[in-house]
């Protein structure tokens, strides 16, 4: 054996036992997390796979994810090349040259091609590092420029460069047959001809450097964040296949436990993600609390996981909690309660994230921690708390004036069997005043077009949302139990409901709870009535002007409604409403979610704040809105910004305002 | 030694109406809650007893289902819980109120030495803020009604110092144990229940003490030891002011309205 197989042989087979070693001692620490099915339907979760790992389609939702989409599909060819040499080092006899000559010599030319693709792709990386540096590329402890990223950077390109140099010397020395399918390495091959003094030095610094990079990288993947490249497409498979942001129930009996207060309550799907993470920053640029200068940041929250996990992995292997807190002072590898209390559960991390990571879940299971087992939690959420328990809604007005709003017109009770619809007005659309004027234009459009509703009045009950979503799981599951009851009760099958939240609470929690109801928002059913012809409009009414549509989380992102509000919009005026920049999928949260309603906001710029500059950027007349939430927060915000000339409306009311003109 | 903490269940009054024809409360179908007074008494008395370890018992005179109550005291973390129900009892005013009370509280100490008792400083349905001033004149304890802040319980020298909040002023007190307190609501914030408390709560016991146990002359108590007497309950009539718009339409011409009327009388300076 030469001298030369025999120290490559040595140092690979270091390196894979040092890289089975690593990757043996991290994923080991997955199975402290608790258990979660995630294995059910896999030809779903092949093709979510394939979708989002290799056809990375969230990566390619950013300018730059173009690049990384090159360097990505340059690793899985290039992968062959590599294994290749690695193969090929030990058993100088054994290389791709065994295989037909055809195939051989379309691997060669793909090869060369993609090589180079990435040498070009590493460039344009090192210029978005250096260059344009995204705003979102650092965090407090992850640094999207740390030296760890460069080096990658710079280990990837020398690759490249040594494998042209290598396949550049072999052409000059004339042992490549198949050089006319190397384009650049032919090229390399052509100055070396010219050089032929170097070919032996090239030769060798090439192979070497090729082997010792191969080394290097086997060595330091499985602790970098390009670890990721090991975890990303598994998971992805084991990402969700239901949009994640409904929680999942707890079991309430003695001696359980509550939330996640220490990283092992975790699932082992919470840990894997923390260890899938790519440290991209898609989270922290989407996330409103991060943009407004909170504690918060999603990719931290991840982070903070997986820290946490290796710090106390030596208490945990012997079967001890560990030491460092998982909630607790500013630190990496801890949560503070502020972070965790900034959520406005927009879900706008689990959309941005491009390999499926649920960030938002895991800051509702700590929040369930602290509410349920520590009973810690901002002061003003003891109001609510209080209000929700004793009073079933957040502001704690007496429930008999829950269907005062009714004063102004006919309202029917709903009857099982001789009404359609329950309309659920929701607390909101009950005690708000400016929502109750929504509800009153909703009712007004409903009986326009003869729709058959009725309310439950004073025994509706709120629906709990902003309880489970601070993670006052047990009130939740109480008022949920009440309201399910109820709904069987009174026989109720088809609900329309004023609010996205009550609308997701209703749609998705409570279908953990065995009620599957036909539950629709407002929007969807109107806009389908004009679908149908059964609400027509034939003179548009353009006294709103300009017209801004905000998306609300809960019933875009959460609940996939974007066309039917802007239908109502277009349907009443005539003309499209113009987007934000952010909108749609991508929309911002006007703060209010997740609780954040009934919370005060110290810190930094304030959520609505930066939603209203926003929309005010596109010059509206009128902002619409399709939740009570979202019309408190932009009418808030448009009065501390000074333009309080810009109004306000639900699509309903814009569609009820048009109706009105038209039976004028 | 035991800490005793009073605390009654109260209808909601902002849930409460009054019949317009009687001029009457409309009690029917108002929800109880925890006086909000007493969950500030609950939580001071754990607040010692997460200092000190001593031990705290909350009591409640009133009907059977004021066991809510006790059980919400029971799920933050109070020891012992004594329902004091009987027929006996029922109709009583502050007098008979304090006299159940006060033989409740003498019948623990036969068991453990009373130390403190907390009260309310008023309940938000009788609002006479006499009964703890009533048990504590009956026990002969040291008084310290309206009580912000407790600066010191010293449990070997048998004394306490505190803070209460008077009309404009604070003054500042000591008194020996064994004393009652009335607090105020700026003393603390009360705790939250954790789902563990509650869960234990939720099975644990109350005792409930009729007047065969505490055996108090029926003539002293309830409805017949009670010489006060309700003659008319009425909701005073608006000697002025008016309703601008009707509440519901037009805020707008409503509140130009509002305008017109402030600059008509000069009360808005420009
Ligand atoms: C004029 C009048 C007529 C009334 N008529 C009736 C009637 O017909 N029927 C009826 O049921 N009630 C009636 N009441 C109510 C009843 O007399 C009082 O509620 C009761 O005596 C307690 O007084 P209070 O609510 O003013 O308590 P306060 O003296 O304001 O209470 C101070 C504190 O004492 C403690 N406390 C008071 N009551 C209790 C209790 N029951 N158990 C434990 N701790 C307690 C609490 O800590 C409370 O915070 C009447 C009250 C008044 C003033
Ligand atoms: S849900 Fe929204 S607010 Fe919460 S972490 Fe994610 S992006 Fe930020
Ligand atoms: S959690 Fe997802 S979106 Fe956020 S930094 Fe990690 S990989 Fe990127």
């Amino acid at each position: 054996m030469m001298p030369q197989t025999v120290i490559f042989t040595t140092l690979l087979v270091a390196s894979l036992l040092f890289f089975c070693w690593s990757v043996y001692r991290r994923f080991s620490l997955v199975y402290f997390g608790q258990p979660e099915d995630r294995l059910d339907q896999p030809a779903r979760r092949l093709s979510e796979m394939f979708l989002y790992a290799f056809g990375q389609l969230r990566v390619l939702r950013k300018p730059f994810g173009l690049n990384h989409f090159v360097i990505f599909w340059s690793f899985v060819i290039l992968a062959l090349a590599n294994g290749e040499f690695l193969v090929n080092g030990v058993f100088p006899s054994v290389s791709l040259a065994l295989l037909p000559e055809g195939v051989h010599r379309v691997l060669l030319f793909a090869f060369d091609v993609v090589s180079l693709l990435t040498l070009f792709a590493i460039a344009f990386s090192f210029i978005r590092r250096l260059v344009v540096k995204p705003p979102y590329l650092d965090s407090l402890y992850v640094k999207g420029r740390s030296p760890e990223a460069f080096a990658i950077l710079s280990f990837i390109a020398l690759l490249m460069l040594a494998y042209f140099g290598l396949h550049g010397a072999l052409i000059a020395l004339q042992t490549e047959g198949n050089s006319s399918a190397m384009p650049v390495s032919s090229l390399v091959g052509a100055w070396l001809g010219q050089h032929p003094s170097l070919i032996p030095t090239v030769y060798l610094v090439s192979w070497w450097v090729h082997a010792f990079v191969l080394f290097a990288f086997i060595c330091f993947l499985p602790h970098s964040k390009h670890m990721h490249i090991l975890t990303a497409i598994p998971n992805c498979y084991f990402g969700a296949l239901t949009w994640p942001a409904t929680q999942p129930r707890e079991k309430f009996e003695k001696g359980a436990v509550y939330g996640v207060g220490a990283v092992e309550r975790f699932t082992w799907k919470d840990l894997f993600d923390s260890f899938s993470c790519t440290e991209c920053g898609r989270c922290q640029a989407a996330c409103p609390a991060t943009n407004t200068g909170k504690a918060l940041n999603p990719r931290q929250v991840v982070h903070a996981i997986k820290t946490n996990l290796m710090e106390n992995s030596h208490a945990l292997r012997e079967g001890r909690s560990g030491t460092l807190p998982l909630i607790g002072d500013e630190g990496e590898g801890t949560n503070t309660e502020e972070a965790i209390w900034a959520c406005t559960t927009c879900g706008a991390c689990i959309e941005a994230c491009p390999v499926l990571i649920e960030q938002m879940p895991k800051i509702v299971k700590m929040r369930r921690h602290l509410v349920e087992t520590e009973s810690r939690f901002p002061e003003e959420l003891l109001n609510l708390f209080e209000n929700m328990e004793q009073r079933s809604n957040p502001w704690g007005i007496a429930p008999g004036e829950r269907a005062k709003w009714v004063s102004t017109l006919p309202v029917q009770p709903f009857v099982a069997g001789e009404t359609e619809y329950l309309l659920y007005v929701g607390c909101a659309g009950s005690f708000d005043s400016r929502a109750k004027q929504v509800t009153v234009a909703l009712a007004t459009v409903l009986n326009a077009a003869g729709i058959s509703w009725g309310i439950l009045g004073k025994d509706e009950k709120c629906c709990g949302d902003s309880l489970r979503r601070l993670g006052n799981e047990y009130l939740f599951e109480k008022m949920a139990l009440e309201n399910v009851e109820i709904f069987r009760e009174r026989g109720v099958t088809k609900v329309i409901t004023l609010c996205p939240h009550c609308l997701t609470t209703l749609k998705n929690d409570y279908r953990q709870y065995g009620l599957e109801l036909e539950v629709v928002h407002q929007s969807e059913l109107i806009a389908e009535l004009i679908r149908s012809g059964r609400i027509k409009l034939d003179r548009k009414d353009d006294s709103l002007g300009r017209i801004a549509y905000h998306d609300p989380c809960y019933l875009g992102r959460h609940n996939d409604i974007f066309d039917a509000p802007r239908t109502l919009v277009e349907a009443a005026t005539g003309t499209a409403a113009v987007e934000a920049e952010r909108h749609g999928r991508n929309s911002f949260c006007c703060g209010a979610g997740g609780g954040r309603m009934w919370m005060e906001e110290f810190t930094g710029e304030r959520v609505n704040h930066a939603r209203v500059d926003e929309l005010l950027a596109q010059k509206p007349d009128t902002i619409c809105v399709a939740c009570p939430y979202c019309m408190t927060m932009v009418e808030d915000g448009l009065k501390d910004k000074g333009a309080g000339q810009v109004r306000v409306k639900d699509v309903v009311e814009v569609l009820a305002e048009g109706l009105l003109r038209k039976n004028a | 030694m035991l800490v005793v903490v009073c605390v009654k269940q109260v209808p909601d009054t902002t849930q409460v109406q009054i019949d317009p024809v009687t001029n009457t409360l409309i009690r029917e179908g108002v929800p109880f809650i925890v006086n909000p007074y007493d969950t500030h008494a609950v939580e001071q008395a754990l607040r010692f007893k997460d200092r000190f370890g001593c031990r705290v018992a909350a009591i409640s005179m009133g009907p059977p289902n004021a066991e809510a109550t006790l059980r919400k005291a029971l799920a933050q973390g109070v020891d012992r819980a004594v329902l004091l129900s009987d027929r006996t009892f029922g109709g009583a005013d502050t007098l008979a109120t304090s006299k159940v009370l006060a033989a409740a509280i003498e019948k623990l100490a036969q068991e453990e030495e009373v130390g403190v008792v907390i009260c309310g400083k008023q309940t938000i349905d009788g609002d006479t803020a006499q009964v703890g001033p009533g048990i504590a004149t009956r026990l002969h304890f040291s008084q310290l009604t309206l009580v912000d802040r407790v600066d010191e319980l010293d449990l070997s020298a048998k004394k306490i110092r505190v803070s209460r909040k008077l009309e404009g002023r604070h003054e500042h007190v000591e008194a020996p144990l064994p004393v009652l307190l009335t607090v105020v609501r700026e003393l603390n914030r009360p705790r939250y229940p954790t789902v563990a408390m509650r869960l234990e709560s939720a099975d644990a016991q109350v005792e409930v003490w009729d007047n065969k146990v505490l055996q108090l002359d029926a003539n002293g108590i309830g409805l017949k030891g009670s010489p006060t007497w309700v003659s008319r309950i009425f909701s005073p009539e608006r000697a002025k002011g008016e309703m601008l718009g009707d509440g519901v339409h037009d805020p707008e011409g409503a509140a130009q309205l509002l305008i017109d009327k402030m600059l008509e009388k000069d009360l808005l300076a420009l």
